[in-house]
């Protein structure tokens, strides 16, 4: 990733703009407790997938940089976590305001819930890591090494661990995901191009905070 | 056998017509206001997307005068 192209970005604008009209007009099934409430799919779930995708990219730029020793490979696997704790932290807070209104509390004891936190504070480990290294090839390998372990933990936590468990939260422990409200379809034409939105706007973000660095780096 | 699966169906097409009286926002839709919040949140993220490319273009300029020196 060294540049993204304007073509991409003007995607990314389309399909940003296609989820925050369809995703208020389309209909949806009529749903008791969800009412609503359930359109919150197209803005929550896919903050949640962008956080995801950047943190796998950011396993990537790990992996890449203890194979090339590259500073640019280091460097992009800490923009990409950064980047993605914006799209967590938004998945976290949108994730309370909606649990509030159809569980009834902010926060509830449970597994994907408690994953996701752990997820994010490893990944706030991750960061707290890097700065703790005043040499720049050792806080390369440390934190690269890290960060791969740090991945898994959340594909563990987020994505293991609360199937295995009973659990409120869609999609998990045999709680049915959207998949199994939505008999029509008519949701996924909102979603799938609402994930890919958010995913591209996240790289977008990704690619600006780059070019600053280095820039800064130039500047030096 | 069958009459009790033809049972189950009906119990079934039963228990999704429930849900379907679910109340939705179904005035605001008819209304029309609907488009309001649409439009305001179209605008804002305009704005925000506006913003965004100029961030862009000003880095573009910048890096434009570092390759030159």
């Amino acid at each position: 990733m060294k540049k993204v192209p304007l073509s991409f970005k003007i995607a990314t604008i389309i399909l940003v703009f296609y989820t925050l009209i369809a995703g208020l007009l389309i209909d949806v099934p009529a749903l008791n407790i969800l009412n609503e409430t359930i359109r919150n799919l197209f803005y929550h779930v896919t903050s949640w997938f962008a956080m995801v995708f950047l943190f796998l990219a950011s396993f990537v730029y790990s992996i890449k940089y203890l194979r090339t020793g590259s500073e640019t490979d280091d460097l992009l696997a800490r923009l990409f976590v950064q980047v993605g704790m914006v799209f967590g932290t938004a998945g976290m807070v949108t994730g309370m305001l909606w649990a509030n209104y159809t569980w009834g509390a902010y926060w509830v004891p449970d597994p994907k819930l408690n994953g996701a936190v752990i997820a994010m504070l490893a990944y706030l480990a991750y960061m707290i890591l890097r700065n703790s290294f005043q040499d720049s090839i050792q806080r390369g390998k440390v934190s690269a090494v890290y960060n791969i372990f740090a991945f898994v933990m959340m594909i563990l936590f987020v994505f293991i661990l609360p199937r295995m468990t009973d659990s409120l939260h869609p999609g998990n422990g045999g709680n049915p995901a959207f998949s199994g409200y939505d008999l029509d379809n008519t949701m996924r034409m909102v979603f799938y191009p609402a994930t890919i939105g958010w995913i591209f706007l996240g790289l977008w973000i990704t690619e600006l905070r780059f070019r600053m660095e280095t820039l800064k780096q130039i500047k030096k | 056998m069958k009459k009790s699966a033809s049972t189950f169906a009906l119990l079934l097409m039963f228990i999704s017509a429930i849900g379907q009286n679910a109340e939705m926002a179904d005035q605001m839709r008819s209304s029309g206001k609907i488009y309001v919040v649409v439009g305001v949140i179209v605008l804002i993220f305009a704005v925000l997307f506006s913003y965004l490319l100029y961030m862009d273009f000003r880095l573009k300029k910048i890096e434009k005068e570092v390759d030159e020196k």
